[in-house]
C-alpha cells in the first residue's frame, strides 16, 4: 500500500508540473470563474441577495469545469495521442495513475473553490462560509459525481476535433438550466423540476447552504441523494467501457 | 511453467493462436516459439495480423482461442510481475508534450523495481543533447527514441518492437539497428514486426513470415529459402537471350544444361545459381496466388 501511495503521489507531481506547463489551461482555470464572478458582480452591484446566489453558482460552475469539463478533454486528448495506450503496458497499476489525475483535478477544484470563497468574502459582502463541514461534503460528493461523469463522457466523443462540441453541449444546457432555476424562483416549474434533477443545480444548492445561508446539510439531502445516485452511475460506467486507445475508423 | 526447447529457455509460447473480429478472422492459428535470448522476426505485409499477434503477447488485446505463455505467465491476466519484465515500443504511441525526455524517463523509471539509469538510457538511444527539451519541439525520429528509451528504462528482459523504423530514412533506420543489436548483445530477448525484407534479414535470428494470419514459413534468414523457393539458374544463350530457369534441384538441371551445352559445342555466358535470397521466399509466399 505505501508503494502504491508513493505511485499514486508521483503521477500527481507529473500531472501538477504538466498543468502549470500548459500556460492557456492553467488561465482557462482561473480565470474563467473570476471572469464570471466579475462579469456578474458587475452587473449585480450592489443587490446583495442577488450577489449571495452569484457566488454559490460560479462554485458550482466550477466544481464541473474543473472535473466533468477538464476530465473529458484530457482523456480524449491522452486516448487519441495513445499516451494511455503507453501507460496500460507499463506496470503502473491503474488505481495509481487515475488516482493521481483524480487528485490534480481536485487541487483545481480546491484553488477555484477558494477563489471564489475569497472573492465572496473581500468583494461581494459574503461572510466566511458558515458551514464548513457542509462545504466539504458538497464539493466532495460534487467533485466525485462530476469527475466520473466526465470520464464516462469521454467513452462517447469519438475523436479530439470534435470534443469542444461534445462538452458544450452538455456542459451550456446544463449551466444555463441549473443557473436559471437556481436563480429564479418564478422560473416554471418543469425547469426545476429538470434542473434538479441535474447534477449541478444541487451542487450550487449545497455550496448555498453551506457559504450564505448556513442551513445545515439536513436541509440539502435530497441535493445529497441526487448527487449520490448520478456518482453511482458515473462511478460503475467511468470503470465499465473505459478504452485505453483509439478505436479506429 | 517456462519449458525447454533445444536446451534453451522459451521467452515466448504461442499455440494454435486465433483471433476473430465479428466476421473477419484476423489470426487463423498461429504457432510460434521464442527463445530467450533471440531476435524473433514477424515479417509480413500490412494487414497480415502481425500487430494483432504483438498487441496479444503484451497482453493489450484478448485472444479468441489458443495458449499463448510470455516469460511464463498468461498475459491476458495482466498481471504488473509479468509488465515489470517486458519492454513495449507500440506502432504509435504519444507522450505528455510538456515533459523533456529526461522527466519522461525518470517518472517512468518510478514504475519498475530495478530500473536502467535514465542518463545512461538516454545516451543509448542518442537523446542526451535533447534531454531537457519539451518533447513537442522532438522529431518524429527523436520521439521514436524516446519511444525506445522508454521501453527500456524497466530493464526487461523482453523487448515488444512493433514496425520500430517505418517512416524511418536510411541513416536512422540503420541507427536503430544498432541499437537493437546492442540489446541483443545485453541477453534480451527482442519480438519485432517489420514489413522491411532488410531489417529481418539483418537483425533476426529467426523469422516468420506472417500473411492472413497464418505463419507461412519459419527459420534463420539464410536456411528460410531452402526447400521454399526455388534455385534460378540463369545463363545466356547462343542467340544472346538471358535464359532464367527456376529448380528445386540445381545439380540435376546445370549438369543437363552444362551437358547439352558441351554436346553442341557452345558456352553457356553469364552462367549464374542464385540460392533464392529472403526476398524471394517473401515474394513468392506473399504473391497473390
Amino acid at each position: 500500500m505505501p508503494e502504491a501511495l508513493a505511485l499514486t503521489w508521483r503521477q500527481y507531481r507529473l500531472e501538477r508540473r504538466m498543468f502549470w506547463r500548459n500556460p492557456s489551461a492553467a488561465f482557462f482555470n482561473f480565470a474563467l470563474p473570476l471572469l464570471f464572478l466579475a462579469a456578474g458582480g458587475a452587473i449585480l452591484h450592489g443587490n446583495q441577495q442577488q450577489l449571495n446566489l452569484l457566488v454559490p453558482a460560479i462554485g458550482g460552475m466550477s466544481v464541473m469545469s474543473t472535473t466533468f469539463t477538464a476530465l473529458s478533454y484530457n482523456i480524449v486528448f491522452l486516448r487519441e495521442r495513445g499516451v494511455l495506450k503507453r501507460i496500460r503496458g507499463t506496470p503502473l497499476p491503474t488505481s495509481c495513475y487515475f488516482g493521481g489525475v483524480a487528485a490534480n483535478a481536485v487541487t483545481n477544484t480546491t484553488i477555484q473553490i477558494g477563489i471564489v470563497i475569497l472573492a465572496g468574502r473581500f468583494v461581494f459582502g459574503l461572510s466566511w462560509p458558515p458551514d464548513w463541514v457542509e462545504l466539504f461534503v458538497f464539493v466532495a460528493v460534487g467533485v466525485v459525481c462530476l469527475a466520473s461523469l466526465g470520464v464516462t463522457f469521454a467513452h462517447l466523443i469519438p475523436n479530439f476535433e470534435s470534443t469542444a462540441a461534445y462538452v458544450n453541449a452538455i456542459f451550456l444546457p446544463v449551466l444555463f438550466i441549473s443557473f436559471f432555476a437556481f436563480d429564479s424562483k418564478s422560473a416554471p416549474g418543469f425547469v426545476h423540476n429538470i434542473a434538479a434533477a441535474l447534477p449541478l443545480k444541487p451542487v450550487m444548492d449545497g455550496l448555498s447552504g453551506a457559504m450564505v445561508s448556513g442551513s445545515g446539510i439536513s436541509s440539502h439531502l435530497d441535493a445529497l441523494a441526487v448527487l449520490g445516485l448520478w456518482a453511482a452511475f458515473g462511478l460503475v460506467f467511468a470503470v465499465r467501457g473505459f478504452s485505453w486507445e483509439q478505436k479506429r475508423g | 511453467m517456462i519449458s525447454s526447447v533445444s536446451g534453451a529457455e522459451v521467452a515466448i509460447e504461442v499455440h494454435d493462436l486465433r483471433k476473430v473480429y465479428g466476421e473477419h478472422t484476423a489470426l487463423q492459428g498461429i504457432d510460434v516459439s521464442v527463445r530467450c535470448g533471440e531476435v524473433f522476426a514477424l515479417l509480413g505485409p500490412n494487414g497480415a495480423g502481425k500487430t494483432t499477434t504483438v498487441e496479444i503477447l503484451e497482453g493489450y488485446r484478448q485472444r479468441s482461442s489458443g495458449e499463448v505463455l510470455v516469460l511464463g505467465h498468461d498475459p491476458a491476466r495482466r498481471a504488473a510481475s509479468l509488465r515489470q519484465r517486458i519492454g513495449i515500443v507500440l506502432q504509435s504511441s504519444g507522450i505528455y508534450s510538456q515533459i523533456t525526455p529526461r522527466e519522461a524517463l525518470r517518472h517512468w523509471a518510478g514504475f519498475y523495481p530495478h530500473p536502467r539509469d535514465a542518463e545512461e538510457v538516454l545516451s543509448l538511444v542518442g537523446l542526451t543533447d535533447k534531454a531537457d527539451v519539451r518533447t513537442r519541439k522532438l522529431s518524429g525520429g527523436q520521439r521514436r527514441r524516446l519511444d525506445f528509451a522508454l521501453a527500456l528504462i524497466g530493464d526487461p528482459e523482453l523487448i515488444f518492437l512493433d514496425e520500430p523504423t517505418t517512416g524511418f530514412d536510411p541513416e536512422a533506420r540503420r541507427t536503430a539497428w544498432e541499437t537493437i543489436r546492442s540489446l541483443q548483445v545485453l541477453g534480451k530477448t527482442i519480438l519485432l514486426t517489420t514489413h522491411y525484407l532488410e531489417e529481418a534479414q539483418v537483425l533476426a535470428d529467426r523469422v516468420a513470415i506472417v500473411k492472413e494470419g497464418r505463419i507461412l514459413a519459419i527459420g534463420p534468414p539464410r536456411d528460410l529459402g531452402v526447400g521454399a523457393a526455388h534455385y534460378r539458374v540463369a545463363y545466356r544463350d547462343a542467340s544472346g537471350e538471358t535464359v532464367e530457369r527456376q529448380t528445386d534441384d540445381p545439380t540435376r538441371l546445370l549438369h543437363e544444361l552444362t551437358g547439352e551445352a558441351l554436346a553442341r559445342g557452345e558456352q553457356l555466358q553469364e552462367l549464374s545459381v542464385a540460392r533464392p535470397s529472403l526476398e524471394d521466399v517473401y515474394l513468392e509466399l506473399t504473391a497473390d496466388a
